[in-house]
């Protein structure tokens, strides 16, 4: 479906992950980020930016992976993406929504 | 001659050597399969042995039985493999040189890796049921637990047989009640998922479940410790469960030999071509069951499909033709719950469960995703498939190897 957002028009599914990676930017970001009353900080788009670079690599994410990244340990992701972070952090970057093998 | 390797005698690699055997001429071909243990363990059975289901003889038998005359079994403790050099490297000081290699070295709990779970409650109100000890010392705690607040928890994916949480709480609700201690016992299912199961449909029919028998659930959780003391679970987020009875599914990692060799990714899963089984790093190394690092279920059904294509893979392998990319994450599993009924799950990488019938479509007699006593039927009548025909490599019936679409209501 069809998303107006920060004067854009974006793809994004059900559960409103973007459909499509090129269409993002970080004002896109930031509004995403604000309707999950989240105020982006630079250490914010770290962490954005480093869940962007796996994706890119197609490397699958978990929490596990994250908190040994070097990046991000896991108490601060979940203080800077309270709640569900990798899929908060992950709906804001733009990318699919982790998939947990079954 | 030539040496084919298959390390693990669980479940896959048993399969394997009945396969291989039957495949491979014996004056070109030694099989040898290597395991440590002596007792093969039907592992669905550890979620019947705490309610008193099933007898411990029930799900235990010697490994040898199920070896086929013309493979050498080795019941020897294996250091770590070279790939490099092609040879397995056991404790006692053998080198054993392989022409291929087959891993089924399968994934156990590693509790260690969660603070706190084994601090002074372990196996006194923390249990886990993925073990023959953890399942056996939960029986006898249950026999004698008078209620309070019973809490199943899931510590993060990927697990083996992801639904058998979400059955343990469905078989608990039905335990206490046959006791008349329902009142008496608070039931909540604490999951690192955003719901009952990580496929849509098949999370809408189980939050049903879970509703219907008064079962709470804590989503999105992700455990940071247990606390001894307080006798409570606490996420990273700070949230806080508190149990008087917590029966968890530690952390699920594969085999430390995977690590000792260096061959595994952060859980010890090894790098898989998702659709051959062959190594993603070694053309001569096949891996199949729940050692793999593939996306598919850690579960019995996934590692029989696997080994009916990896067999073919491997003969094509040996006669220097292309493999087959034929597998496609098929999975098919009985989830019970409670009361004597069962639902029936059919999926793979792409499909996730639906409502309809098998193994006939549109006759069945089985039911996907609905409750049923014949399901329930078809889960017990398992395990006797399991040690006559499954592990002996027989095809099973009327089940095919890649995800049938008839008789399923896709959207």
């Amino acid at each position: 479906m069809e998303k107006v957002i920060a004067g854009a028009t974006i793809h994004v599914n059900e559960e409103g992950y973007l459909t499509d990676f090129s269409q993002w930017d970080k004002q896109i970001g930031t509004e995403l980020a604000r309707e999950a009353d989240i105020d982006m900080t630079p250490r914010h788009w770290e962490v954005i930016a480093y869940l962007q670079g796996e994706f890119k690599n197609e490397v699958p994410l978990s929490i596990r992976k994250i908190g040994k990244s070097g990046v991000v340990d896991i108490k601060e992701f979940y203080q800077l993406f309270p709640m569900a972070p990798l899929k908060t952090a992950s709906k804001i970057a733009g990318i699919p929504k982790p998939v947990s093998c079954i | 001659m030539k040496r084919m390797i298959i390390l693990g005698a669980g479940t896959a690699g048993t399969m394997m050597a009945n396969h291989l055997r039957h495949h491979l001429n014996k004056s070109e071909w030694e099989i040898d399969i290597i395991d440590e243990r002596e007792e093969h363990h039907y592992q669905p059975g550890y979620l019947f042995l705490p309610f008193d289901m099933y007898e411990p003889e029930d799900i235990t038998k010697p490994i040898r039985d199920f070896i086929p005359g013309g493979v050498n079994l080795l019941n020897e403790q294996i250091d770590r493999i070279v790939p490099q050099e092609q040879y397995v490297h056991m404790k006692n000081g053998d080198r054993l040189h392989y022409d291929i290699l087959i891993i089924a070295t399968g994934a156990k709990i590693a509790p260690e890796e969660t603070e706190g779970m084994l601090g002074k409650e372990w196996q006194k109100s923390v249990f886990d049921f993925y073990t023959f000890e953890g399942s056996l010392a939960l029986r006898n705690k249950l026999r004698e637990w008078e209620g309070g607040k019973l809490v199943v928890h899931i510590t993060e994916m990927p697990i083996k047989c992801p639904v058998a949480p979400l059955e343990f709480a469905f078989l608990a609700d039905s335990y206490f009640k046959h006791k008349n201690l329902r009142d008496k016992v608070d039931i909540t299912f604490v999951t690192p998922l955003s719901g009952a199961f990580t496929k849509p449909k098949a999370t809408n029919a189980l939050q049903h479940l879970l509703d219907e028998k008064h079962i709470k659930i804590e989503s999105d959780f992700a455990i940071e410790s247990i606390d001894n003391e307080n006798k409570t679970i606490v996420d990273y987020g700070g949230r806080v469960v508190p149990f008087d009875l917590l029966v968890t599914v530690p952390t699920n990692k594969g085999d430390e030999l995977i690590a000792r060799s260096g061959m595994g990714d952060d859980l010890n899963y090894v790098p898989t071509h998702k659709a051959t089984l062959q190594s993603k790093n070694w053309p001569n190394i096949f891996v199949l069951g729940d050692a793999t690092d593939i996306a598919a279920s850690k579960a019995g059904s996934v590692a029989h499909f696997e080994a009916e294509i990896l067999t073919d893979n491997i003969m094509h392998y040996i006669a220097g033709e292309p493999l087959k990319e034929e597998f496609d994450g098929h999975a098919n599993c009985f989830v019970e719950t409670g009361n004597g009924k069962a639902l029936l799950i059919d999926f793979n990488y792409t499909h996730e469960p639906v409502e309809g019938t098998f193994p006939f479509p549109g006759v069945g007699p089985l039911r996907l995703l609905k409750e049923s006593r014949i399901n329930h039927m078809g889960k017990l009548a398992f395990r006797w498939i399991y040690w006559n025909m499954l592990l002996k490599g027989t095809h099973i019936p009327f089940v095919s190897t890649t995800m049938q679409e008839a008789g399923k209501s896709f959207d």
